[in-house]
């Protein structure tokens, strides 16, 4: 508690034992004024704002409507329920302030991977600096347990580097000299020298925590809405309190009856004590901001209330293949050798043929083989442009390329394999088998579109600039309802384009990319989600909803997170409206007092702001 | 040219009010007040000077929510 919150703590509780003084020994004529002094205890600086309040034309606030409302029950002579409002009121405030200034905390903290301190080491030894003061290409010293402050390369040191705070992983990961490290990352094991690459204004640290604290900035839609709602509710609800002062009198006089200008006039106090539209505007960016947190205590960055109501309403999602999808490099998914030859053999002739070659390819026949071509001689060889490769391996004549090389050795084929990109081998007039390659789908891809279809969201759609033969395998092994293949980067927009204009009304297009060339998409979508996007400055600044790490089943816990915070805030309109309505509506009848305009107001908050609070926790989901 | 500044306020309603105040003061293209992070980013007009039109933008703020603060 800070110390002005012990300050209103203690008037309140002089102030409620005042009160109770105060009730032990009844009271009868101007002594009743004594209730003046737990009053004023409670409520003195309430009564200044709203004299302040008045003075600069801000009518509408709620120290003035408390005010009036407790200003009036005392000259009504209801002495008790003026104390009671005013004590009830400031004990709410003090709630708000505390719970609110707590969750806020906790949330930050959350968010906090702020680094405190670089070990600097130059030509006068070892010195501690702030991160920012560090200039590129320093030496810096990295121990065990601290917080890495500067994105870098290892130099010396192994050691292993928490990233959960920047990814929400929590297997640690392994670092040798040559690796790179990115700042906010835990330092595990070992002692590391890093050579740092950016300055802190631009590290990893630094570009994440403006994004995280600029997300409070950007206001969603049910945000919006509260602010103007408030705007008109306030004035609404006090024009009500003044109509129900004075109309149902005069209309009682006019009919001949007795005014009981009391009666009407207390229930229009009560109005006004129910008019704060406090429990809305409080819980409702509460919720967004406890939402946004816990999110990116998961690795899932989202830039704004908008963008976390966009993903909720998820309906179409649009992914990019590769590296997205797949794992965007090649490798050797299926040996086919004609009979009689051996499989590695096969592989190992291709890999040779192809040595000189730098294409990816080329490079994964390579990495799959993991032998050593200087064991073997490779003589004549000859690049033929859309065909493939000729030379000489160890002595014999090789072939290794498509089909067309095949047909212009004037060998036959047999069937061709279904899928992917297929390296063909011949050795001395011989076919010996066929090698596919593929860009194979990432771990928990599968998953990862399972969960959508569950959430609810669909289609599910892969936009690729490979072949349709490429392309094709992957969705059907993914499950994916569509797929769009030999797309140049300007027909991903144009494609992109065209699925929005077919969705259905109220739900939104997600478009999932890695954020390497498809900036334009992540901007076209209503939701541009950035995948695996740790060091990626274009992917971070284009995209609404960054994945720190690769995982593509990440999605669906953004969505579920996402929806959990926009059903809280329903629950909350509808709580904090429902009961405020519902008191009006009694008390302009006289069946509730003021009592239950006290509970509408601080009542409902408290409720609003507990509720509010769960945002923080992400949901567990079982498929993660 | 676009600042942020770290503010102090109690009430979410308050927050709000102080945006409002901040964004008609003279010299103030845009403003956004985060009651949440407890921030206020203000985007200055071309020309302005941060220096003087900050003074005017914490007397408004003060004027519509007198228990507030902003550093500068």
């Amino acid at each position: 508690m800070s110390a002005k919150q012990k300050i209103m703590l203690i008037r309140i509780l002089l102030s409620a034992a005042a009160a109770g003084l105060l009730l032990v020994f009844p009271l009868e004529g101007l002594w009743q004024l004594l209730w003046l002094i737990p009053y004023l205890i409670a409520g003195y600086d309430v009564l200044l704002g709203a004299v302040h309040g008045v003075v600069n034309r801000e009518v509408f606030d709620e120290e003035f409507l408390m005010a009036i409302a407790t200003i009036g029950a005392v000259i009504l002579g209801e002495y008790q329920e003026g104390v009671a409002v005013m004590v009830f009121f400031q004990t709410g405030e003090l709630f708000q302030s505390i719970a609110v200034g707590k969750s806020r905390r906790s949330i930050a903290a959350l968010m906090d991977i702020r680094p405190e301190v670089a070990h600097l080491e130059d030509e006068n030894g070892l010195s501690d600096c702030s991160p920012e003061a560090v200039e590129p290409n320093s030496l810096i010293l990295i121990r065990p347990g601290e917080r890495v402050p500067l994105d870098g390369i290892v130099e010396e040191g192994t050691s292993a580097l928490d990233t959960a705070s920047l990814t929400g992983e929590s297997l640690p990961r392994e670092i040798a000299p040559g690796s790179e490290v990115l700042s906010g990352c835990v330092n595990l094991t070992g002692v590391l020298r890093v050579r740092t690459t950016r300055p802190y204004g631009e590290s990893t640290v630094a570009r994440i925590l403006d994004l995280v604290e600029n997300s409070a900035m950007k206001k969603s839609r049910s945000e919006a809405f509260i602010t103007r709602f408030a705007r008109v509710y306030t004035p609404a609800v006090c024009l009500a309190a003044a109509l129900l002062a004075v109309a149902p009198p005069l209309a009682a006089m006019a009919a001949g009856h007795s005014a009981q200008w009391g009666v009407w006039i207390y229930r229009a106090l009560s109005f006004l004590v129910i008019s704060c539209p406090c429990a809305l505007v409080i819980s409702i960016p509460l919720s967004f901001f406890g939402g946004i947190g816990g999110a990116s205590a998961k690795g899932i960055l989202i830039k704004g209330g908008s963008d976390l109501e966009g993903l909720a309403k998820a309906g179409t999602v649009v992914f990019d293949k590769t590296g997205t999808l797949t794992q965007g490099k090649f490798s050797v998914s299926q040996l086919l050798p004609a009979e009689g030859v051996e499989p590695s053999r096969l592989l190992e002739l291709a890999a040779l043929a192809e040595t000189h070659s730098d294409h990816p390819i080329s490079r994964s026949l390579r990495e799959a083989w993991g032998g050593d071509p200087a064991r073997h001689t490779l003589e004549e060889v000859t690049e033929i442009a859309g065909h493939g490769v000729t030379a000489k391996v160890d002595g014999t004549a090789v072939a290794a390329g498509n089909a067309r090389l095949i047909a212009r050795l004037g060998l036959s084929l047999p069937e061709a394999p279904s899928s992917g990109t297929v390296v063909y081998v011949a050795q001395e007039g011989k076919y010996l088998g066929a090698v596919c390659i593929a860009d194979l789908p990432k771990d928990g891809a599968k998953e990862a579109v399972a969960a959508l279809r569950k959430q609810e969201v669909s289609p599910a759609v892969m936009l690729t600039g490979d072949s349709p033969a490429a392309a094709a395998p992957v969705a059907k092994a993914l499950g994916l309802d569509r797929f769009y293949a030999g797309l140049l980067p300007q027909d991903k927009v144009n494609q992109v384009e065209a699925l929005l204009a077919e969705k259905r009304p109220g739900k939104t297009l997600l478009f999932v990319g890695d954020g390497v060339n498809d900036a334009p998409v992540l901007t076209r979508a209503d939701v541009g989600v950035a995948m695996g996007a740790m060091g990626s400055d274009a992917a971070i600044e284009s995209a609404d909803v960054v994945l720190m790490d690769d995982d593509p089943r990440k999605l669906s816990l953004a969505i579920a997170i996402a929806r959990k915070t926009l059903t809280i805030v329903q629950q909350n309109i509808i709580l904090a409206l429902g009961i405020k309505a519902l008191c009006l509506v009694f008390t302009a009848f006289g069946i509730t007092n003021m009592w239950w305009a006290i509970f509408a107001d601080v009542g409902v908050m408290v409720l609003a702001v507990l509720n509010a609070v769960r945002a923080l926790r992400a949901p567990v989901s079982k498929n993660l | 040219m676009e600042k942020t500044y770290r503010i102090e306020v109690d009430c979410a309603n308050c927050a709000a009010k102080m945006e409002t105040a901040a964004k008609q003061t003279d010299g103030v293209a845009d403003a956004a007040v985060s009651f949440m992070t407890q921030k206020m980013k203000v985007t200055f007009t071309e020309g302005s000077d941060p220096t003087e039109v900050m003074p005017a933008v914490k007397k408004a703020c003060k004027k519509v929510e007198r228990d507030c603060e902003i550093f500068f």
